[in-house]
């Protein structure tokens, strides 16, 4: 019988500690796949960041290096600085890409580190318990939001995507969602660009993946799911927001 | 044997080039050299110092308390450094810059060199420190004029090796003042 | 030239630093300026490229010190340098880079603080270098040179403890050494045996494990098994890499013990001393961690009377005063840093005097 669908080489036969409903999973996945279609699991280093995204190394099997909080684009940018000819990118969610490690990220990018980054965005702190994250939503309420994000206290949330196309380092910078199969698909095709980017040496590539976090946002599943299309796509609109190779 | 020499002036003296090119001089005869500078916050005017230790062994402590010698380019380090001359020490004065009164220094020999004016006649006041290095040769007998002349070739960026000649003139004329003259 | 030994430069403590950096393979540096250590970027910028290494300027200490730690990851020589406020920011870093036993080069150039401080130099950073610094209870490898020849021998030599050891080395100095000027030999690096970096990430190819650099552990008893053996590294290089200098002290009835700039200062001090007919000799600690304690143990069996010189109120009297037999003495005199505060030799040498009369 044709197998007509396995898991990515890239990836381990593991089970992971995402919860249902998690989109971490979906983005490691076509991560994944990205790696096996270039053919480039073998010279690729991950780099981990601190939040759900730590355990990359339990779940790709590639060299890992697990970074500070927020300090994953400082540390590829040595490696790769260091190997320029392996296939480099990090891992990162929110909280710490856009609060702590807001420094790290506009650098990398604005110097054109030729790295891909793989930004998770599901509007708050996973790990730590749902705390407000740098792009939690106005209104959204979180357990140190209680009352929801005031946006006249806490500011608006970042739109990184955007925010990063801005910057004359950037090559690439899309953002995607994972909460129906046409938006995977479409994922899947952003993130295989991003990685292309770096392939080809055409410089910096960002993906931003909406993702849904049902234990966090105190959803089932479906609703979390329902939440993404509802709420964050309006305000964190999905598109391509640079592709200056046109790839 | 280990000597320590002292320079003091305001910035743009050439008092750190002053005592990089006694350091050059030093380590033309082999010895071992310590130059350690210390300077305003300030790019211009501020001032300036540096200490000069050099020895066939060991150079030891790079700061100098008591200096065997001191070369004070202005009223200000006149004023704050002549009196922590070394007992037995040279305190070598630039005369044009430094009212010294009525100062006394017992035990310490100090010598009046008119630099300024001296650099001047030569065509050129900014070669006051070359002046200084000269009176230092002529006073400590630590270092060989010649020594000076190869450390300047050392010391001077390639554009500037036209100047050498009209530098080792300004270092005569320092070591032919500060001859046999003391206060 | 006569002579047949390698010529002597007249160079900085900085410069000396980069130049040896270049010459112990160090290929990529990653920095931030800060006074008084910014001749080392501004060397290593125009110099490093041309032997075909990686300079950037980061956006700050912390970008800093992990490229550094990405580096070193890959395997390569890694080096970054800086002053007080810049160190205390890598310490983030520092510490994860020992918690996942990475090699690399930390400069620190120590300037005045608390805060901002100043720029003149100080010692009051000892126990920020040897105590660890970051979170987490390690320790790394200090080295602190006295000399311009020592900022370049020993530079090269922390390169190679690092990477023997994997835990990262710091070079302590301070705006003392790192600013003056002195003439140096450039010799080669030497050639020490290093082990291969087989845990460096370099790519999963077929047939290899995947290799995985972190500080994360979160097995049973995965944590605890780390510390002892890191603490069981720390007692090898106890063992084997303690380094120090004694002058005079075969018959001396005070040692003056000092590093860095101030055992310069010190041993024109101690040779004042001994001019006057005093017995004094001068043990100098090379390496800062480990500290020498031997050393200190063995001549305060005879000698019982130290005097630790420090730019400071007090931080490595601490370990002097551990390290020596009980019955022994330790007197301290020390000036935190403050322009104007470096002691001179003049004035160590009172200081000799009334450690000897007040023992008499």
């Amino acid at each position: 019988m044709k197998q007509v669908f396995t898991s990515p080489e890239s990836l381990k036969d593991v089970s992971t500690h995402f919860c249902p409903g998690c989109h971490h999973g979906s983005v490691h996945r076509l991560v994944g796949e990205a790696l096996d279609e270039f053919g480039i699991r073998a010279e690729t280093i991950g780099v981990a960041s601190v939040g759900c995204s730590v355990f990359l190394y339990g779940y790709f099997d590639i060299d890992v290096i697990e970074a500070p909080h927020g300090r994953a684009p400082a540390v590829a940018t040595g490696a790769k600085r260091a190997r320029p000819d392996r296939i480099v990118f990090t891992y990162q969610g929110d909280g710490d890409l856009a609060a702590i490690g807001m420094s790290e990220i506009i650098h990398s990018a604005n110097r054109g580190e030729g790295i891909t980054v793989i930004f998770v965005n599901n509007t708050t702190y996973g790990m730590t318990g749902g705390q407000m994250a740098p792009t939690t939503m106005p209104g959204q309420k979180t357990s140190t939001s209680p009352y929801g994000r005031d946006i006249t206290k806490d500011g608006a949330p970042f739109k990184m995507a955007e925010l990063l196309s801005n910057l004359d380092g950037v090559a690439f910078s899309a953002r995607v969602a994972l909460n129906s199969p046409k938006n995977v698909i479409q994922a899947k095709k952003m993130i295989k660009t991003a990685f292309q980017y770096q392939v080809e040496k055409k410089g910096f590539s960002f993906i931003e993946a909406l993702a849904a976090c049902p234990t966090n946002w105190s959803m089932s599943p479906l609703d979390a799911n329902q939440r993404v299309c509802d709420e964050m796509i309006p305000y964190f609109p999905l598109g391509v927001y640079k592709n200056t190779a046109n790839l | 044997m280990r000597y320590d020499v002292f320079f003091a002036g305001y910035g743009g003296q050439g008092v750190l080039l002053a005592g990089n090119l006694l350091s050059y001089a030093a380590i033309h005869e082999a010895k071992n050299v310590s130059f350690f500078p210390s300077y305003g916050v300030e790019k211009r005017g501020g001032a300036a110092m540096c200490t000069v230790v050099f020895a066939d062994g060991d150079t030891g402590s790079p700061v100098v308390g008591n200096p065997s010698v001191s070369l004070l380019l202005n009223q200000l380090s006149f004023d704050k450094y002549a009196s922590k001359v070394k007992q037995g020490g040279i305190c070598i004065v630039n005369s044009s810059l430094v009212e010294t009164g009525g100062v006394e220094l017992p035990g310490i020999e100090m010598v009046k060199v008119p630099m300024n004016q001296i650099a001047i006649d030569l065509g050129d006041v900014r070669m006051v420190n070359m002046v200084a290095c000269g009176a230092y040769i002529e006073k400590s007998g630590a270092l060989k004029s010649s020594s000076l002349e190869a450390a300047l070739k050392k010391a001077l960026p390639e554009r500037n090796h036209k100047l050498i000649p009209a530098n080792v003139k300004a270092m005569e004329a320092g070591a032919q003042a500060a001859k046999g003259k003391n206060a | 030239m006569t002579t047949v030994t390698a010529e002597k430069l007249f160079v900085k403590g900085n410069e000396a630093v980069a130049m040896a950096a270049i010459e112990a393979g160090c290929t990529c540096y990653f920095g931030y300026p800060i006074t008084p250590q910014s001749d080392i970027p501004e060397y290593l910028s125009r110099e490093l490229v041309k032997s075909g290494g990686e300079f950037l300027q980061a956006e700050s200490e912390i970008g800093a010190i992990n490229m550094v730690l990405g580096a070193s990851a890959a395997g390569a020589r890694a080096m970054t340098s800086s002053s007080g406020p810049g160190i205390s920011l890598k310490q983030e870093g520092i510490s994860y880079m020992a918690g996942s036993e990475l090699p690399g080069v930390i400069v620190d150039i120590m300037r005045q603080g608390p805060g901002l401080g100043g720029i003149d130099a100080s010692q009051a950073d000892y126990w920020q270098a040897t105590k660890g610094g970051g979170h987490g209870g390690y320790r790394i490898i200090v080295l602190a040179p006295n000399s311009v020849q020592e900022m370049y021998d020993l530079t090269m030599l922390a390169f190679d403890l690092s990477d023997i050891y994997r835990m990262p080395a710091m070079l302590l100095a301070d705006s003392v050494i790192g600013q003056m000027k002195e003439s140096i030999t450039a010799n080669p690096r030497p050639v020490v045996a290093l082990p291969e970096k087989e845990w460096a990430v370099r790519g999963r190819t077929e047939g290899t494990l995947q290799n995985v650099v972190k500080s994360l552990k979160l097995g049973d008893g995965e944590m605890e098994k780390h510390h002892w053996k890191m603490d069981a590294r720390y007692q090898e290089l106890a063992e084997k890499e303690s380094r120090w200098e004694e002058v005079d002290t075969a018959d001396a009835e005070l040692i003056v013990t000092a590093f860095g700039s101030t055992s310069r200062i010190a041993r024109t001090a101690v040779s004042m001393a001994r001019e006057s007919g005093l017995k004094v000799g001068l043990l100098r600690p090379i390496s800062l961690f480990p500290f020498p304690k031997k050393a200190y143990a063995s001549l305060s069996e005879r000698c019982k009377l130290f005097l630790s010189i420090e730019l400071s109120t007090g931080q490595m009297v601490d370990d002097v005063r551990l390290a020596v037999a009980r019955d022994a003495e330790v007197a301290f005199y020390g000036r935190p840093p403050g322009t104007g505060s470096l002691p001179t030799p003049e004035e160590i040498f009172e200081q000799i005097k009334k450690t000897c009369q007040a023992c008499a």
